[in-house]
């Protein structure tokens, strides 16, 4: 895969070509969402659903409530009504680790790593509901516990592997470029095991190369390990290369919904973009 | 010979009193690594550890418990209310300020000092306590080489053993556990740890018992020492030197830091005194600690403060 995308320049390389993917039942399900911070509204009576194994963008011009609706989904904030409903399961108020341990894992736009934590330790804390053994296993580092260690460092060395990220496995991440602090934060929500990944602006202060990276990255996981992606991503070449469908918020309200094609001929679309000449 | 003597016996007495200081620092550093949280209550809670101790041990001598059954227990009983203490805390005070800046949380545990303080005194009386655990008399070592040999206290001798195992099982606890990476993951970022599955509260609950625990084991020494005593919560203040110079996010910072402070302060009291009046011991760690925040503001072992612009 890797040299079938060297080959071509720009970005749309990385689409999915002839892959046998599988779009399955809706998994997530967003129903009449509104959120307000005191008076104002971040998002208003929204609805929208994630199919498993989709791809899934939402996207919007700044302060739409974009982070917000993902900040909703993983349970950050508390909507002020509607529900969520996540395999099957309807809830409103929702904790973030529970949310965790029921297949939601997820990245920041503004990077939130553990600054003072090797990129090792970093993505070894994203399998912290995976372990299992005791706190005396685990501090006599001997028996069950060390096998279980062995094992979960096996998976977090798979993870390091695929990203490319084996020179700087013992680094502090604090200290690490930007673009590779973005990798670092893919690899600890990988190392979850998500059913869900939701992305904030994965590619958010990249350059093409580094763009080209990460789409590749998102692919792969969604293509072998059938995980669904959620993400939000500015750059719109990216976006419709991508992804199999496109939600579009503005000032709060969801405007469009559909494929990246239907999204972008959409009218609405469009003057929210550029703007509506009066 | 005399005077090498008398400095090596200077030198002796002033590193293990460090370590009593070292012994409060762990707490302080504990709860600001898992969580990024100066803890001004530390000293307040050694204090309400102590008096836990204390009172329970009376009580239970005074009905004819055997003394080691009633340490035992007194000690259990301690351990208890620091573990109530620490849920409460984080169930009315931490747990609605997740999220917060840390300067709140400080000002929240300034909040708390005062509470402890008050609640300490008034459930279990606010006298001076003597407390017996550890002997008090002193040993003369080395009496072959130097005339009449040399004062080591044992009490001090216990609370170094004492600072030593205890920061062996915390150094496990951090490094070796899950929980400890954890709890480390807390501290650099709250909501990157809530969204890959910790449990936050679940986890300010083990850091605070943990430094609760700290504080007792601080208790047990301090509380032999000098008695049991409102005036604790003052020398706790001794800790804040030994952060500075140690490194506040650093458990090898804070024993170290504390040797020096203590090693410092007796042989600056001891020779420095001489010449320039006394009473050096008083002020002499803060002027040390203003040193090192000149050259080196992170402390001797702290992480280096890196902010990217």
């Amino acid at each position: 895969m890797k040299a079938d995308v060297q080959e071509r320049p720009e970005v749309a390389g990385v689409a999915h070509a002839g892959s046998d993917r599988v779009i399955g039942d809706v998994v997530l399900s967003v129903e009449n969402v509104s959120l307000a911070f005191g008076g104002v509204k971040a998002i208003s009576d929204v609805s929208f659903d994630i199919r498993k194994g989709e791809i899934r963008a939402i996207i919007g011009p700044n302060g739409a409530g974009k982070t917000s609706m993902l900040n909703v989904i993983n349970g950050f904030y508390h909507p002020n009504q509607g529900t969520i409903t996540f395999k099957g399961r309807k809830r409103s108020v929702m904790r973030p680790y529970i949310a965790a341990s029921q297949g939601i894992s997820r990245t920041f736009q503004n990077l939130a790593l553990f600054k003072g934590m090797s990129t090792l330790d970093n993505i070894m804390a994203g399998r912290a509901l995976k372990m299992r053994r005791g706190l005396l296993w685990q501090a006599l580092h001997w028996g069950p516990a060390l096998s279980e260690e062995i094992k979960h460092r096996e998976a977090v060395e798979k993870i390091i592997d695929f990203l490319e990220i084996q020179h700087i496995r013992k680094a502090p991440v604090g200290k690490l470029p930007y673009g590779l602090q973005k990798r670092v934060e893919l690899g600890r929500a990988l190392a979850m095991e998500p059913e869900l990944l939701l992305l904030d602006e994965p590619m958010a202060g990249m350059n093409l190369e580094e763009k080209k990276d990460m789409s590749r990255y998102i692919l792969t996981v969604n293509d072998q390990l059938g995980t669904t992606v959620a993400l939000i991503e500015h750059d719109m070449g990216v976006v419709m290369d991508i992804s199999d469908r496109v939600v579009v918020l503005e000032y709060g309200r969801k405007i469009a919904d559909g494929t990246p094609d239907e999204v972008q001929r959409d009218q609405r679309v469009i003057d929210a973009y550029l703007g509506i000449s009066h | 010979m005399v005077v090498f003597g008398q400095f090596l016996e200077v030198l002796i007495g002033g590193l293990l009193a460090g370590v009593l200081y070292s012994l409060v620092a762990l707490g302080f550093v504990l709860i600001f690594k898992a969580s990024g949280v100066f803890n001004f209550a530390q000293g307040a809670m050694v204090l309400l550890a102590g008096l836990a101790l204390v009172r329970s041990l009376d009580f239970m001598v005074a009905r004819g418990i055997p003394t080691w059954a009633a340490i035992v227990l007194a000690l259990m009983f301690a351990a208890v209310v620091m573990a109530i203490t620490a849920a409460l805390i984080q169930k009315f005070v931490l747990g609605p300020l997740v999220n917060q800046d840390g300067l709140s949380l400080f000002m929240a545990t300034i909040g708390i000092t005062f509470v402890i303080e008050g609640a300490g005194q008034m459930i279990f009386g606010s006298d001076v306590y003597p407390l017996r655990l550890f002997p008090t008399d002193a040993w003369f070592i080395l009496g072959g080489i130097f005339d009449g040999g040399l004062l080591v206290s044992k009490i001090d001798v216990w609370g170094g053993l004492i600072a030593g195992a205890l920061v062996a099982v915390l150094a496990i606890f951090f490094q070796r556990t899950k929980t400890g990476r954890a709890l480390r993951a807390v501290a650099d970022d709250h909501a990157a740890a809530e969204s890959v599955g910790i449990p936050i509260t679940w986890i300010w609950f083990v850091v605070w018992l943990v430094a609760g625990l700290v504080a007792l084991t601080a208790a047990t020494v301090w509380g032999t020492k000098l008695g049991v005593q409102f005036s604790i919560v003052f020398l706790a203040l001794k800790a804040l030197p030994v952060l500075i110079i140690g490194g506040f996010t650093s458990v090898p910072g804070a024993i170290v830091g504390g040797l020096i402070v203590g090693a410092g302060e007796k042989i600056a009291e001891v020779y420095l005194g001489q010449l320039i009046g006394g009473g050096i011991e008083y002020w002499f760690a803060y002027v040390l600690a203003l040193a090192v925040l000149l050259v080196r503001p992170q402390g001797l072992f702290g992480e280096r403060i890196i902010e990217r612009i």
